[in-house]
């Protein structure tokens, strides 16, 4: 075997090791998955913990969704207008602006935001009780942690996603209002009805879509990093990363997919 | 008579290092085994097998006569039904009042309401030693001690056939550590339990144990009543009682 050979075997062992891992991983998550999906179908249902879950998952992240736009819809509809004014087309500002943040920006935005809060603290949560035992206690405990846990979580956050994701679409619309109104000279009245007239429920649709299966991807990554997280604070640390930047991800994988796919033979 | 606990040649490897290499262990009802050795010999891993936390990779592990081995998640609950542990660090959940925490097998797992499960969690509370106003407190404001007290009055708040302890005074000063020895001795006879505790701690086995045995590098190497540790012929034994740096036995640098 001459030397060209064994590199390129080498680097055929590395691809495939690279592949049986990413399966391996990939299955594992879907067993998580299907295991929490699976605890919706058995009582207990844990009503309080869902209800804790929504409180803090939605109501404590409005003003971070909300801030973020409020800036992006006023950032937007300035941007449009500059760039709108190079074909005189200055007019579709109120209209590029509603479809951008319903079925784009504010779905993926508020995801991405709501991933950095949520997933991050779910993941270091069930990881501290992971490294404390506080997971093996409640076993211990006749208390299954996946139903205890993790199911209360993703059920919380499919049902607020959408929620958190609705008023992030009227406040961007409304930063876009309060750029075109106070800076650009545009009529309230005429801005709004535009706004109307361009806006379709399968736009309102596709945004709650999204939403939802965004938070059903920020639960998850930060549970599931967060219980198997492993070694210590140095292993809280790595999952809380782990937790935050795979579910980034996710979010954009699964925007593109639900686009395209889904929604992409909408006019 | 069918002993409480059969370990069978229980075998568990975590990657390359054989963590548990053929355990036998027996304990019968009522008796109350300390199970010593170094750290990394594989004394947690030995209750987490019999606890279901860990699946061992062969070897037959037995409750009341009942084969643990092959048991689905379903099985496991019942049998842990019998079952109350004692984490190390006590391991309450930090998001709950005391009373909640110790509550909490009979709240969450057998489905009691609230008020009956204050009661008992009270009850419990003060057979530990604790007045009913720590009731309403964090975990987190709690010393360590303290901490145990009520992890304690949780792993007996279901009246468990069996408890496990796992390095009850580790981290405690010498005087709390001998106040739950005490208070762990004492439950243990008057609830009529099995126990089967592990420490590296003497002053542990000589006010908890009936029964000692010792754990190294993943076999029991000794196993015989209490009053026997301190002439019990056997090198490495005798090595781990004295405390002695030069004998037998070698520390490993990884853990188990």
């Amino acid at each position: 075997m001459n030397v060209a050979t064994r590199t390129d075997m080498t680097f055929f062992i590395i691809i495939g090791q690279w592949t049986l891992a990413a399966l391996a991983s990939i299955g594992r998550l879907a067993r998580f998955a299907g295991k929490a999906l699976a605890s919706l179908v058995m009582p207990p249902l844990y009503i309080v913990r869902i209800l804790e879950q929504m409180l803090s998952i939605g109501y404590f992240s409005l003003p971070v969704v909300g801030l973020t736009a409020l800036f992006t819809g006023a950032a937007l509809a300035q941007q449009i207008y500059v760039g709108g004014a190079r074909f005189n087309a200055e007019g579709v500002v109120a209209g590029v602006v509603v479809i951008a943040i319903v079925r784009e920006l504010g779905p993926v935005l508020g995801g991405l935001m709501v991933a950095g809060r949520v997933s991050s603290s779910m993941a270091a949560e069930l990881g501290t009780m992971k490294v404390t035992e506080q997971i093996d206690a409640l076993t211990t405990l006749q208390v299954d942690p996946v139903k205890y846990l993790v199911t209360p979580r993703l059920i919380a956050a499919v049902i607020v996603m959408p929620l958190l994701t609705l008023v992030a679409n009227v406040i961007g619309v409304l930063g876009g209002y309060i750029i075109a109104t106070e800076r650009l000279g545009f009529n309230g009245g005429n801005y709004l009805k535009v706004t109307m007239q361009f806006l379709k429920a399968s736009d309102v649709q596709s945004s709650m879509v999204k939403a939802a299966v965004f938070g059903f991807i920020i639960a998850l990554m930060g549970c599931y990093n967060g219980i198997n997280s492993a070694g210590g604070a140095a292993g809280v640390g790595k999952a809380t990363t782990n937790a935050v930047v795979s579910a980034f991800i996710l979010i954009l994988l699964a925007n593109l997919i639900i686009t395209v796919v889904v929604f992409g033979g909408a006019k | 008579m069918t002993p409480k606990i059969d370990m069978q040649d229980v075998r568990k490897a975590f990657g390359t290092k054989q963590v548990l290499d053929g355990v036998n262990l027996t304990v019968a009802a009522g008796e109350s085994l300390v199970i010593i050795g170094g750290s990394g010999t594989g004394k947690s891993v030995t209750i987490k097998c019999i606890l279901g936390l860990i699946k061992p990779d062969s070897g037959e592990v037995k409750v009341d006569g009942e084969s643990l081995i092959g048991l689905n998640e379903a099985g496991f609950r019942r049998v842990r039904k019998n079952f109350g542990m004692l984490f190390q660090g006590g391991a309450l959940f930090d998001s709950l009042p005391v009373w909640r925490n110790v509550a909490f097998g009979l709240m969450q797992g057998q489905g009691m309401a609230a008020k009956p499960a204050r009661e008992i969690a009270i009850e419990n509370l003060q057979r530990v030693g604790l007045s009913p106003d720590v009731a309403d407190l964090k975990p987190s404001e709690l010393s360590g001690g303290m901490q145990k007290r009520v992890g304690l009055a949780r792993a007996i708040a279901a009246r468990p056939q069996v408890i496990f302890f796992d390095e009850p005074t580790t981290g405690l000063d010498p005087i709390m550590a001998d106040v739950i020895n005490e208070l762990i001795s004492f439950q243990v006879k008057d609830l009529g339990c099995t126990a089967v505790t592990i420490t590296h701690d003497m002053s542990s086995v000589r006010k908890i144990a009936d029964r000692v045995a010792m754990l190294y590098r993943g076999k029991i190497v000794w196993n015989g009543p209490r009053a026997d540790i301190d002439h019990s012929g056997n090198a490495y034994v005798e090595q781990f009682v004295k405390g002695l740096a030069e004998g037998p036995i070698q520390m490993d640098v990884r853990r188990g």
